[in-house]
């Protein structure tokens, strides 16, 4: 039987600054998957009319219409200004999780890139909280509703951009956990069935054919894409959040 | 031998916890389920409603996943990184 081994990102090379910036498959891969979507924003974008008479513009239309009623049903029509910034998020990490589809290592599935994500998310809530309440009513926030909670609203502060993080990483990586694994299985079980076939018919792994994609159709179809959405609403409702508080 | 005990039972505690972390997806499993029962429930008072509630219960799914998901973190931390952690300093 073949060991199986579940690895993280691999190190193309090392960038011999600041004692060595190693260059994973992790950062490559969103650059390739960045590339894509700017590709993609280009060829959607490309010779707009006023009267579309192209389906590439129907298309990109029909997505800012759909991230505008979104951003604005969720945060309020005075936010709508955070559309093309929710927009970026859900794209980029629905593109990211989607590329596993095509044999690459998902972005996604590296805990580094979703808690820069959250980090992002936590200082732009952090602004919202500032420029709403000003900075002495920002501190003030933290000790209601009286002094004692003072701990626990810092522990639940700092916990937003943990929980997010998590939540997203945990998700892609569970699906590629478990991917490994019935793949793995099921090609110790063909084995076993099907071994005594003679010659080049008993090497064949009758079992990995097909079972697999039905796996990958939640995996890496449906849990990508509804860990995008649910990433970029939870940064909605959070930044909406934090502009209601003091009102 | 004391430092090959100490690696044995290093080991074997991280592979417990990992094993025992994943206690942690009966909650959701739990959650998950009733969420979705109210929904039929929802859904067959007012068939009209169904796509609404339908997205609304598969995010609220989503997110009551998390505490499972936060075990299984903890269990992958625990398998793979904590050996090497401990381990090393021996």
């Amino acid at each position: 039987m073949d060991s199986i081994s579940i690895t993280g990102a691999k190190i193309f090379f090392e960038i011999p600054i600041f004692g060595g910036i190693p260059i994973t498959e992790t950062q490559v891969n969103s650059w390739i998957v960045m590339l894509a979507i700017t590709i993609l924003c280009l060829v959607l974008t490309h010779d707009l009319k006023v009267r579309p008479t192209s389906k590439r513009q129907i298309i990109a239309e029909w997505i800012v219409e759909k991230v505008t009623g979104l951003v604005s049903g969720n945060m309020g029509e005075r936010f709508t200004y955070y559309a093309p910034f929710i927009c970026a998020i859900l794209g980029l990490s629905a593109f990211s999780s989607l590329s596993s589809l095509l044999g690459m290592y998902p972005p996604t599935a590296d805990l580094n890139t979703i808690a820069g994500w959250a980090i992002l998310i936590f200082c732009m809530i952090t602004y919202t909280k500032i420029k709403t309440s000003g900075f002495l009513g920002y501190l003030k926030g933290y000790t209601e509703p009286f002094a004692l909670f003072t701990p626990f609203n810092i522990l639940s502060e700092l916990g937003t951009p943990v929980s997010m993080a998590f939540r997203h990483f945990g998700n892609i990586v569970s699906g590629v956990v478990i991917s490994t694994l019935v793949y793995a299985a099921l090609a110790s079980a063909s084995t076993l069935l099907f071994g005594w076939l003679p010659g080049i018919l008993g090497k064949i792994p009758f079992l990995q054919v097909g079972i697999p994609a039905v796996l990958s159709v939640y995996f890496d179809l449906f849990s990508s894409c509804m860990q995008a959405f649910i990433f970029s609403m939870l940064t909605m409702l959070y930044i909406a959040n934090a502009a209601s508080a003091d009102e | 031998m004391e430092l090959a005990n100490a690696k044995a039972i290093i080991m074997a505690g991280c592979a417990i916890g990992a094993g025992l972390s994943l206690i942690a997806g009966i909650g959701p499993g739990i959650g998950e389920g009733y969420a979705v029962g109210k929904a039929c429930e929802a859904i067959g008072r007012q068939p009209e409603c169904k796509s609404s509630v339908t997205s609304t219960m598969i995010m609220g799914c989503a997110i009551a996943e998390t505490t499972g998901i936060y075990g299984f973190v903890m269990g992958l931390l625990l398998m793979l990184l904590a050996p090497n952690l401990f381990i090393g300093k021996l």
